[in-house]
C-alpha cells in the first residue's frame, strides 16, 4: 500500500548544545535533507529537546513514527528497537517522557496506535559544546546508512517489513 | 564522627533527586537532606563568547525551560547594549517577548498541573503510583487529560511562533526581537480550530481553577497543613505592584507580609541577595543579605509571586486572586499545597495576557530593536515558571563575556524544598525503620509542589529516579527506596 503525506514521522530528541546528546537532532536533520533530494514526501520530521505529552497528539496520525534519541546504555553504535507503551516508564518529574509513555499515550487518549520504534545512537561526550564526538559521527552515519535503507520505498507493509526485521537482526543488547 | 555525602559526578549528567534522612537511636529525625544536582559549569563556558551569542547559547543550559533562559539572557543584553533595562524596546519587541514568555509559562504550569498534580488530586496522595500518574488520569478523566495536552501544545505553538523554532529559538536579540507575528499567525491562535484557540484555553483555565477549589473544598486539612511552613516570599512586581512574568522590580515580603525587600532595580540585585555553599551539596543557597543566612532565605514560584503582588492585571485571575488572598484574610499564604491553587491562577492570567497580546496591532510592527550606548554589564531578571531567574553578565572591550552569574529558580527554592523535606521527614518517619511507600509518596508530593527542574543536564536514555535514604547518625543505611 503507497503511503499517503507526511505518514512516517522521523522525531529526534536531545540538546544540540550538549554534544552527542544532539545526535537524535542531527539524525533528523540528515533524513530530511536525504527525504528532500529524492522528493520522498511520505516522510515527515520533528524535532525537539525531550517528548512530552503534546507529542502523543502529534503522532496519532501516523502509520509508523521512529524516534531517535542519544543513547548511553550498554550497546554498540546504535540499535533500533521496536516500541511497546508501557505506562511505568514514567519518571519523577513529567519533565520528559519515554517513546514507550507517549505510545501510551497516544493509545489512551487519541485510541490510535502507529507502529513506534527508536533508534538509539550512542554517544560518548556531553559537555556543554555544539557538535558530535568523531565517534558518535561514525555512529550516526552508520544509523541513518541503515534507516535510509529501510524507508526507500514507498510501500507501507514493505517499509514495516524493514523495521521490524532489523530490530531483530540487530539484536541491540546481545 | 559524620560521614561525608557524594554525590556522584555522573548523576551531572543524568540528573535527579536525592534525599538523605538521619534518625538518631531513638528513630527521631535530625537531619535532613535533598541534593538537586546544578551543573554550575556553565557560567564559566560562556567567558569569551561574544555577548549577541549569548541569549541562544544560554539555551544549551536547559531542554525543559529554554525559553526563560533565551529571555533573561535578552533582557541583560539589552541593558548592554543600552536600550534600557526593561522599557527600552520598541513596543513590538516588548510585546514579542511577553508573547512568548506567556506561552512558555501557560504550556509549563499546564503540564504540570495536568500530569504531574492532578493525579495526586484524583487518586489521592496515598494511591498507588503505578495508578497515581497522568496514565492513570487518561484512563480515568480522558477529557482533562487531553485537555493538558492540547494547552500544553497551545503553548508550544506560542513559542515556536515567537521565538521561531523550537530548538534554540532566535526570536530574542539584544535590544529586542528579530521576527514580528504575521496575520497568519495571530489568527492561527485567536480563531484557530477547537479547542486550539485563546478563547477556548481561557475557558479551560477557568475550569481547572474551579476543579482545584473543589477538590480544596473537600481537602482542606490537607492541603492547608502539609508542609506548611512559614517563609519570606520574593519576585519581581510591576512598577505599580501589578503581577507581572516579565519584568519588573524586586520586592519580598516576609511571612506576615511586611515587605523586606521594597521593589528594588534587580540590576542591584547582588546588593541584596547573596549565595551561601554548603559542602553537602553543589547547589547554592540564596539569601536576603539583610537578614542573614538562617533568616533571609526565601520562596519563589507562583505561590511567592502572589504572595509579593498587590494584584493581578487581567479580569479574570484578579478574581481569582481576590478569593485566593481572603482564604488567608490578606496575609501571604505559607501553605505549601496552596502552590498549585497560585499556578492554576497564573494559568488562568496566562491564557487572558496571551489573548490580549495577540489582539494588539503593536504585534504587526516592524520596528523590532533598540540600541544606545553600549554598557559593560547587563542584568536580566524574569520570572520563569519556577520562580525569579537572575542572570547577570560582563563584558569587556571586545565584546566578550568576562563574568557570568546565574541564579536559577530551583536555587532559589533549595531553602524551602529542604524544609519540606525535612517536614515531611519528622511528620511520617520517626518512629520507623524503613521508607514506605507512603513516606515516598509524601516526599515526591512535597519536592513537586515546587516543580524543580532537576535535569538542567543531558537527559540520554536512562533514569531520573528520585532517591530516598534513611541512615542512622553514624550514616548507615538503614533502608533505601528509589523511583
Amino acid at each position: 500500500m503507497k503511503l499517503e503525506k507526511g505518514k512516517i514521522l522521523i522525531y529526534g530528541y536531545g540538546n544540540p548544545g550538549r554534544q552527542d546528546d544532539g545526535l537524535g537532532n542531527l539524525f533528523v536533520e540528515e533524513m530530511q535533507k536525504w527525504a528532500e533530494e529524492n522528493n520522498l514526501d511520505y516522510l515527515d520530521f520533528d524535532s525537539n529537546y525531550q517528548l512530552n505529552i503534546e507529542d502523543s497528539e502529534r503522532i496519532s496520525d501516523k502509520e509508523i513514527v521512529i524516534f531517535a534519541d542519544a543513547s548511553v546504555e550498554k550497546i554498540e553504535e546504535y540499535c533500533l528497537t521496536k516500541v511497546f507503551p508501557e505506562p511505568n516508564q514514567i519518571e519523577f518529574t513529567m519533565h520528559a517522557v519515554s517513546p514507550a509513555f507517549i505510545a501510551k499515550l497516544t493509545n489512551d487518549l487519541f485510541k490510535k496506535m502507529p507502529a513506534i520504534y527508536l533508534m538509539h545512537l550512542k554517544g560518548y561526550e556531553f559537555d556543554f559544546k555544539e557538535g558530535i564526538s568523531e565517534n558518535a559521527s561514525k555512529n550516526l552515519n552508520n544509523a541513518l546508512n541503515l534507516l535510509k535503507l529501510l524507508l526507500s520505498v514507498n510501500d507501507l507493509s514493505k517499509v514495516f517489513f524493514n523495521l521490524e526485521r532489523a530490530c531483530l537482526t540487530l539484536n541491540c543488547y546481545n | 564522627m559524620t560521614k561525608k555525602i557524594t554525590i556522584e559526578p555522573v548523576t551531572r549528567v543524568e540528573g535527579h533527586g536525592k534525599v538523605t534522612i538521619q534518625m538518631d537511636d531513638n528513630l527521631n529525625v535530625t537531619q535532613t537532606r535533598l541534593h538537586i544536582v546544578e551543573f554550575r559549569g556553565f557560567e564559566r563556558f560562556i567567558q569569551g563568547k561574544p555577548y549577541w551569542e549569548i541569549p541562544v547559547l544560554v539555551q544549551r543550559l536547559c531542554g525543559i525551560c529554554p525559553v526563560s533562559h533565551h529571555l533573561a539572557a535578552a533582557k541583560a543584553m539589552d541593558v548592554i547594549v543600552g536600550a534600557g533595562t526593561g522599557d527600552g524596546l520598541t513596543p513590538v519587541g516588548e510585546k514579542m517577548r511577553r508573547l512568548m514568555h506567556y506561552g512558555q509559562m501557560f504550556q509549563s504550569h499546564s503540564l504540570h498541573f495536568f500530569h504531574l498534580a492532578s493525579p495526586d488530586i484524583l487518586f489521592g496522595y496515598d494511591a498507588n503510583p503505578a495508578i497515581r500518574n497522568v496514565i492513570g488520569v487518561a484512563m480515568e478523566y480522558k477529557d482533562l487529560a487531553v485537555q493538558g495536552v492540547m494547552m500544553r501544545k497551545f503553548g508550544q505553538e506560542i513559542i515556536a511562533a515567537t521565538a521561531g523554532k523550537k530548538i534554540h529559538g532566535t526570536g530574542a536579540i539584544p535590544g529586542g526581537i528579530n521576527k514580528n507575528l504575521s496575520i497568519e499567525e495571530r489568527d492561527s491562535f485567536l480563531k484557530g480550530a477547537d479547542p486550539l484557540n485563546a478563547d477556548k484555553m481561557i475557558e479551560w483555565s477557568l475550569a481547572a481553577v474551579e476543579f482545584f477549589k473543589g477538590y480544596h473544598k473537600a481537602n482542606a486539612e490537607f492541603l492547608d497543613n502539609f508542609s506548611y511552613f512559614p517563609s519570606n516570599h520574593l519576585s519581581i512586581v510591576r512598577k505599580d505592584g501589578a503581577l507581572d512574568l516579565y519584568h519588573g522590580v524586586l520586592r519580598a515580603v516576609d511571612s506576615f507580609g511586611n515587605r523586606i525587600l521594597n521593589d528594588v532595580d534587580y540590576q542591584d540585585y547582588y546588593k541584596y541577595i547573596q549565595e551561601e555553599t554548603k559542602t553537602w551539596s553543589y547547589m547554592k543557597f540564596p539569601y536576603l543579605l539583610k537578614f542573614g543566612k538562617d533568616n533571609g532565605w526565601y520562596r519563589v514560584g507562583p505561590l511567592a509571586r502572589l504572595n509579593t503582588c498587590d494584584f493581578i492585571p487581567t479580569p479574570l485571575a484578579q478574581k481569582e486572586f481576590e478569593e485566593f488572598k481572603a482564604y488567608t484574610k490578606g496575609k501571604p499564604s505559607n501553605h505549601c499545597m496552596h502552590m498549585h491553587w497560585a499556578r492554576l491562577i497564573e494559568i488562568l492570567h496566562s491564557a487572558e495576557v496571551i489573548k490580549e497580546l495577540l489582539l494588539d496591532p503593536d504585534l504587526q510592527n516592524t520596528n523590532l530593536v533598540t540600541k544606545g550606548t553600549k554598557q559593560n554589564e547587563g542584568v536580566g531578571l524574569i520570572e520563569a515558571p519556577r520562580g525569579t531567574l537572575f542572570h547577570h553578565y560582563k563584558i569587556n572591550d571586545n565584546d566578550q563575556i568576562v563574568m557570568g552569574n546565574l541564579i536559577v529558580s530551583t536555587t532559589n527554592n533549595n531553602h524551602p524544598m529542604n524544609n519540606g523535606v525535612n517536614f515531611v521527614a519528622k511528620a511520617m518517619m520517626t518512629g520507623h525503620k524503613e521508607i514506605t511507600e507512603g513516606m515516598m509518596n509524601a516526599v515526591e508530593v512535597v519536592i513537586r509542589a515546587y516543580d524543580p527542574c532537576l535535569s538542567c543536564a543531558t537527559h540520554a536514555l536512562g533514569k531520573m529516579p528520585l532517591e530516598i535514604t534513611m541512615v542512622d547518625k553514624k550514616n548507615n543505611v538503614i533502608s533505601r527506596k528509589i523511583r
